[in-house]
């Protein structure tokens, strides 16, 4: 019988806390073959954020922070530049980047700081119960949009992966979907790429950000939930490369 | 080396700094500390080493976890409002058990307050400032020189304790000029940072993490920390005393304060009061124990800070009921001067009916 | 003054351009050299926008209580506005050091105070430098302390003297020179008076 799936060393042999049908799991995935195939286990560290991937030191082997809420891109500056040898990630989800952490993400992608972030993408908190997020589309429903996210009083759906397109600093910025075979190879694609850039010492910031199915708090289930992604957040969050 | 030279207390602990063998330096301007930023953009990538403005305190202190994980010696430094903002990351630093040295140049607050010099962070820095149960070594130095030698110290206790140390300035230690020596002197033998992120070669992933959800587990934590700050209170306590013995009143202060005390003791002194002072060094560990043991005779003992009273909680718990403990404070960035604590010794001097 | 017997405090102050930081940290770059204690400490932050500038330094054989200092010795005042802030502060007995160049007016002080009027930016055009106009006024006043020479100072300049300076240092010698010779030669205004 022909091997469909085998594991990367990588991503370590356990059970995940994520719901089924959650996007981190394959993201997590998708980032230790990227590790395993540059083969930069040992020079990697990657940055966990505070939000449902919290815990990302559990399922990826390599040297792992937990860092404070949003912080990630000011700790991988600390670390990229006093050691420029090593490959530098972070994982951060929207509370995480689009709402606490805009600060410190538009600032380590004006210095062009060297460094990989990948961007999970859900248009929810959801480690405090589903909560509107930054990235929340209008009408969507949350813990705390009961009647939908209206624009006027909550705003519209905060685009940051386009913001920070802007920026001179930041090299590759794209947009990829965890729907579907197709979008899931797109996106392996994609975080290979960021990787490589910063492995070949590219001078500049890269970011993938990752619409990810949180289906617990879409209420839905793990295939409606890939066709929302597909039908309704694309429309709002184009894919596709925004720079580089 | 060993020369005589003139440098503001800013400048003098940044070069302190370079020659501890800080590794990257962190920090976003705030009056009135700007000549330490100034001066290490100039001087870290002389050295070869790394210096960024960061977007605000917030990141700079992040950058100090980021660089000190990976095994890195690293600072920032800051002023009192900028200290707060900083308090997320040091909490952080402590339940990651990380080093970290963090320079306050204190200012008048509360709020924007002033950029007079101030001792009002006091409680702050050795209450451990952010949320969590966790300690830092606090040092109020009282030179520029002291200034200078307590750097390498501090990131010697920092990563033998893997703890944060704070440097506890004001606004005129940082700004004035005095003669100092800056040399290069044997540090502490240090142990290993096995638990650096450093990529695992050849090893297991190394975790550097704050969150303990097992039950259970925190508790844990938290009192492996409490047995580590127990080492620091009974090895790490530093103070300096002068002419207690016969003290009838004994002055305590610290920092820029007390400066001034030693100078109305002598003249106490030759008033023909017996006075005395304790200057502690270390304001976490605290003195405990030294003051304590001055309070086993009858004498008045007299706070001098500059705040409102903070210090003199501290004095009292170790007083312990012992003695009358009475505050001199001024606030705001007012600086005591030597006739007005003088006057104070006088006046407690003088005897009274019970 | 103490027990020791040497514990002088200054004041030096004027407007922003006129070298009033130079003038502390020279001052207190000669006393260091001299062996002495000395603090400076300058005005800073807030303090100096709208181009005011003043700076303290304490002198003494013996360690210095602290560097700010609430009622000088001594008093260099290089405008009217620092004169009319700080002169009030000096103690008793306590020397002024006043660049009449730019000061008209006679401050109302205590007879015990000495005033020494300098005309401080005329002596340093007199010599080409306009600039060194307080390397007059501190010269006058090492003259009139006694515990420091212009010399010395002359000395320690290069010390405090940015590098793209230095091709002045000739004349800042000279100047400091001329505002002790100044101060030699003349007499206290309250002098003159009597
Ligand atoms: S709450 Fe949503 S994002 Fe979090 S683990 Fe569950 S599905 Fe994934």
């Amino acid at each position: 019988m022909e091997t469909v799936f085998t594991r990367t060393p990588t991503f370590k042999d356990c059970p995940t806390h994520y719901c089924p049908g959650c996007g981190h799991g394959i993201a997590h995935r998708l980032i230790a073959e990227t590790i395993d195939e540059l083969d930069i286990r040992d020079r990697t560290i990657g940055i966990a954020p505070v939000g449902c991937a919290v815990l990302a030191y559990d399922y990826l082997d390599v040297d792992m922070i937990e860092v404070a809420h949003g912080r990630a891109p000011a700790v991988a500056t600390g670390m990229k530049r006093t050691n420029p040898d090593k490959i530098i990630f972070s994982y951060q989800g929207d509370g995480d980047l689009a709402a606490i952490g805009t600060a410190e993400i538009i600032h380590a992608a004006h210095r062009g700081e060297q460094i990989t972030v990948i961007f999970i993408n859900n248009a929810v908190f959801g480690m405090t119960g589903g909560q509107m997020a930054p990235t929340t589309v209008l009408g969507q429903i949350t813990a705390t949009t009961p009647q939908g996210r209206e624009a006027a009083g909550e705003g519209f759906p905060l685009q940051v992966s386009e913001l920070l397109a802007l920026l001179p600093g930041a090299i590759y910025v794209e947009r990829c979907a965890l729907s579907g075979a197709a979008g899931i190879r797109k996106t392996k694609k994609a975080i290979k790429h960021a990787f490589e850039l910063q492995v070949g010492g590219a001078q500049g910031f890269s970011l993938v950000e990752l619409l990810s199915p949180c289906p617990v708090y879409w209420r839905m289930t793990p295939a409606e939930s890939m066709e929302w992604i597909e039908k309704e957040m694309t429309k709002v969050f184009p894919l596709g490369r925004l720079k580089g | 080396m060993s020369e005589r030279v003139l440098m503001c207390g800013n400048e003098a602990l940044a070069e302190a700094a370079i020659i501890a063998g800080c590794d990257a330096y962190f920090g976003y301007p705030i009056t009135p500390q700007n000549e330490i930023p100034a001066y290490m953009s100039r001087r870290m990538p002389e050295e070869g080493r790394v210096f960024v403005q960061s977007e605000s305190e917030l990141a700079a202190i992040s950058m100090v976890f980021g660089a000190s994980a990976t095994g890195k010696r690293t600072m920032t430094s800051s002023s009192s409002p900028g200290i707060s903002l900083m308090q997320e990351g040091i909490s952080y630093l402590a339940g990651a058990e990380l080093p970290a040295v963090v320079v306050n140049v204190m200012r008048g607050g509360p709020g924007l307050g002033n950029i007079g010099p101030s001792q009002c962070d006091y409680f702050q820095a050795t209450r451990g400032g952010g949320h969590g149960d966790y300690r830092t070594i606090v040092f109020g130095p009282s030179s520029v020189q002291e200034l200078v030698d307590c750097m390498p110290l501090a990131f010697d206790l920092a990563d033998q304790y893997r703890m944060t140390v704070v440097v506890l300035a004001d606004g005129i230690l940082g700004q004035m000029m005095e003669p100092i020596v800056l040399e290069k002197k044997p540090g502490r033998e240090l142990p290993p940072k096995d638990w650096a992120l450093t990529g695992a070669k050849g090893r297991e992933q190394n975790i550097v993490r704050s969150l303990w959800l097992p039950e259970g587990s925190l508790e844990k934590h938290n009192n492996k920390l409490q047995a580590k700050y127990e080492q620091v209170q009974k090895n790490e306590v530093l103070c300096e005393q002068y002419e207690v013995d016969d003290a009838e009143i004994v002055v305590v202060a610290y920092g820029v304060a007390a400066r001034v005390v030693r100078a109305a003791v002598n003249k106490a002194r030759e008033n023909r009061i017996k006075a005395g002072w304790i200057r502690p060094i270390t304001l976490w560990p605290f003195p405990t124990e030294q003051i304590s043991k001055a309070a086993d005779e009858f004498r008045i003992f007299l706070t001098v800070e500059m705040s409102n009273g903070q210090m003199v909680e501290d004095v009292k718990l170790a007083v312990a009921g012992k003695a009358p403990v009475l505050l001199h404070g001024r606030p705001g960035g007012g600086v005591p001067t030597v006739d007005e604590i003088l006057d104070k010794i006088k006046q407690l001097s003088i005897p009274t009916k019970s | 003054m103490t027990a020791n017997g040497f514990y002088e405090e200054i004041i030096i102050a004027g407007f922003g351009g006129q070298g009033i930081m130079l003038t502390g940290r020279l001052l207190a770059q000669t006393a260091m050299e001299a062996g002495k204690e000395v603090t400076y400490m300058p005005s800073y932050g807030a303090e100096v926008r709208g181009g005011t500038a003043n700076c303290m330094v304490v002198l003494a054989n013996e360690p210095i209580a602290c560097p700010v200092v609430g009622r000088p010795d001594s008093l260099i005042v290089m405008n009217k506005a620092s004169l009319n802030k700080f002169a009030p502060r000096l103690k008793t007995g306590g020397l002024l050091i006043m660049n009449s160049s730019l000061i008209d007016t006679e401050p109302q002080l205590d007879d015990s105070i000495e005033i020494i009027t300098v005309p401080a930016d005329e002596l340093a055009v007199e010599l080409g430098s306009p600039k060194s106009a307080n390397m007059v006024a501190l010269g006058a006043y090492l003259q009139k302390r006694g515990h420091l020479t212009p010399d010395a100072a002359a000395q320690a300049l290069p010390d405090v003297l940015a590098k793209r300076y230095h091709k002045t240092l000739p004349v800042n010698a000279e100047a400091l020179r001329r505002g002790a010779e100044f101060a030699k030669a003349c007499c206290t205004s309250r002098a003159k008076k009597q």
